[in-house]
């Protein structure tokens, strides 16, 4: 809106179209694609469907349904409460707050990254790595969860995992608050005006979350490399 | 030779005819505008868009097939239940008979299911999408806000429904996804500090989901009828508000 008064009188370009015929004709065309495609692939795969349900007998591997496997792979490196509950809670909020964080007025209904490489890198990482866990979990992960790749064949008797053990307390407290206080501080001092355009409240919160991110990741690599089970682990809560 | 001209301009001039067709379907810019504005369902459009909206190198078309996945779900839905009861005892017959014995049956249960999935990823697509162009930008961020709740319910549809056929994949499925319930942090009884509001198994949320400890038959019943009617209603009443908002926030997001 500021942009238009200062602009004065601008002559807008009128390129509208008749949406009929020309959006209705390709979102007919759209439909009935999809239900061509749709009713052909139902007509040659089969909807699984298993033997009666047994309480008594569980699956192995239970796997959630393909969409939610992103978070049942991260079972493997976090406690149920973050990987089934925070960590999607995170997720959605993040989403929800993504316009009211991003306050880069360039690139408003157009494709470019050059001028919101920010915004975008940290999108389609956290997209890609949503959907690499869901197909670690969906195709990767066989009976008791163990790890197969696609051309192993999957077995019940695979090498036991090394131990795990969990970071002595005073040390994960430090990591984790030296983390994000060293996420936070830092990129103030590369680039001096990020507060001042963002203000404090913005840049603590995009930061929080994307500090939050890059934790869940590094988590998985101290996990992977180094045999760490909780960074803090107390009685009460572990992570 | 005049015999059809003469009866199809009969028809089209007949009472009943302009009863049901405001207008004729000569080729011209009144007549698009009309044809737009003088049908309910159309009228969700404007009756001028701009050119780039239009394009599928744009769009992608990617929300306007999640919506038209929506409703063909809605229709096979209803066909399915027909056949279907959410009761422990029939429920995987029902599904046997669906895929041997009901006229078409397998089609209906199949189409039913891969256009679930195929709902789930088109939304994700089109979210993919809304972000790239930027178009969660002023003024449409609150639209970006129901899309989200949008992907959530779809989710949530997806995942109610995986629970009906009552077979191991679905009760286990449903197991492993309700068991996080038990984690959560206060209301769930596995979870941290559960113990500060007294949660036990018969008393946290992963209970209240459930209608039960187990998933017997109040979960079934409870699955089905946020699959089949909750969820669905309040996806559509979002709907109505997403598309409404589009039209309020200045038509599909473009270049100014
Ligand atoms: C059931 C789910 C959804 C349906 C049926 C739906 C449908 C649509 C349709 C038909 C459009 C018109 C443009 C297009 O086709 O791309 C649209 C635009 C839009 N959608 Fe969705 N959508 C859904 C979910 C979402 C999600 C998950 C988000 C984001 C998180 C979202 C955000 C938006 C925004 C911001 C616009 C305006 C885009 C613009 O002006 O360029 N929607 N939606």
């Amino acid at each position: 809106m500021e942009v238009r008064e200062k602009k004065e009188i601008v002559e807008v370009k009128d390129d509208k179209v008749f949406a009929w015929p020309n959006l209705v004709a390709k979102e007919f065309l759209a439909a009935i694609f999809v239900t061509v495609g749709l009713l052909f692939y139902s007509y040659i795969v089969d909807a699984p469907l298993r033997e009666l349900s047994n309480p008594g007998q569980a699956e192995n591997p239970a796997k959630a349904p393909w969409y939610f496997l992103g978070l049942q792979e991260a079972l493997v490196y976090f406690d149920p409460w973050y990987a089934g509950v925070v960590l999607p809670t995170i997720i959605i909020i993040g989403l929800i707050l993504v316009p009211y964080l991003d306050n880069n007025p360039k690139g408003n209904g157009y494709y470019t990254v050059k001028e919101r490489k920010f915004a975008v890198t940290v999108f389609i990482f956290g997209y890609i790595f949503w959907y690499i866990l869901i197909y670690i979990g969906t195709a990767l992960r066989g009976p008791f969860w163990a790890f197969f790749w696609p051309w192993e064949q999957w077995t019940h008797d695979f090498p036991t995992p090394p131990p795990l053990h969990d970071m002595p307390l005073p040390l994960g407290i430090i990591l984790m608050m030296g983390f994000y206080f060293a996420g936070l501080v830092l990129p103030v001092f590369f680039k001096r005006d990020i507060l001042y355009k963002w203000g404090f409240i913005r840049y603590v919160l995009t930061m929080g979350l994307l500090l939050t991110m890059i934790g869940t990741v590094i988590k998985m690599v101290l996990r992977l490399e180094f045999s760490i089970k909780y960074i803090i682990a107390t009685p009460w809560i572990n992570i | 030779m005049k015999i059809f001209p003469n009866l199809i301009k009969k028809i089209t001039e007949s009472e009943i005819w302009k009863s049901v067709f405001r207008h004729g379907y000569a080729d011209t810019s009144r007549n698009r505008v009309l044809q737009i504005i003088s049908n309910v369902w159309l009228h969700l459009h404007p009756a001028k868009v701009r050119e780039h909206g239009t394009k599928i190198r744009f769009t992608w078309c990617m929300g306007g097939i999640t919506f038209f996945l929506f409703l063909f779900e809605t229709i096979t839905g209803i066909l399915l239940m027909f056949y279907y009861v959410p009761d422990v005892n029939r429920a995987y017959a029902d599904m046997v008979d669906l895929m041997y014995v009901v006229p078409f049956g397998r089609l209906l249960r199949n189409s039913h299911r891969w256009g679930a999935h195929a709902m789930v990823i088109t939304v994700s697509v089109h979210m993919l999408r809304v972000f790239l162009t930027g178009s969660y930008k002023p003024p449409r961020q609150f639209n970006w806000v129901l899309g989200v709740v949008l992907l959530v319910l779809t989710l949530l549809l997806s995942f109610t429904g995986y629970l009906l056929p009552w077979d191991q994949l679905g009760y286990w499925a449903i197991t492993v996804g309700t068991n996080m319930a038990r984690a959560t942090p206060l209301l769930g009884h596995e979870g941290p500090f559960a113990y500060i509001l007294g949660m036990k198994p018969d008393n946290d949320i992963r209970f209240a989901l459930l209608g039960g400890t187990l998933i017997e038959a109040p979960a079934l019943l409870r699955a089905y009828v946020w699959h089949c009617i909750a969820i669905p209603v309040i996806a559509s009443a979002l709907m109505m508000a997403h598309f409404w908002r589009i039209r309020k926030d200045g038509g599909i997001s473009g270049p100014l």
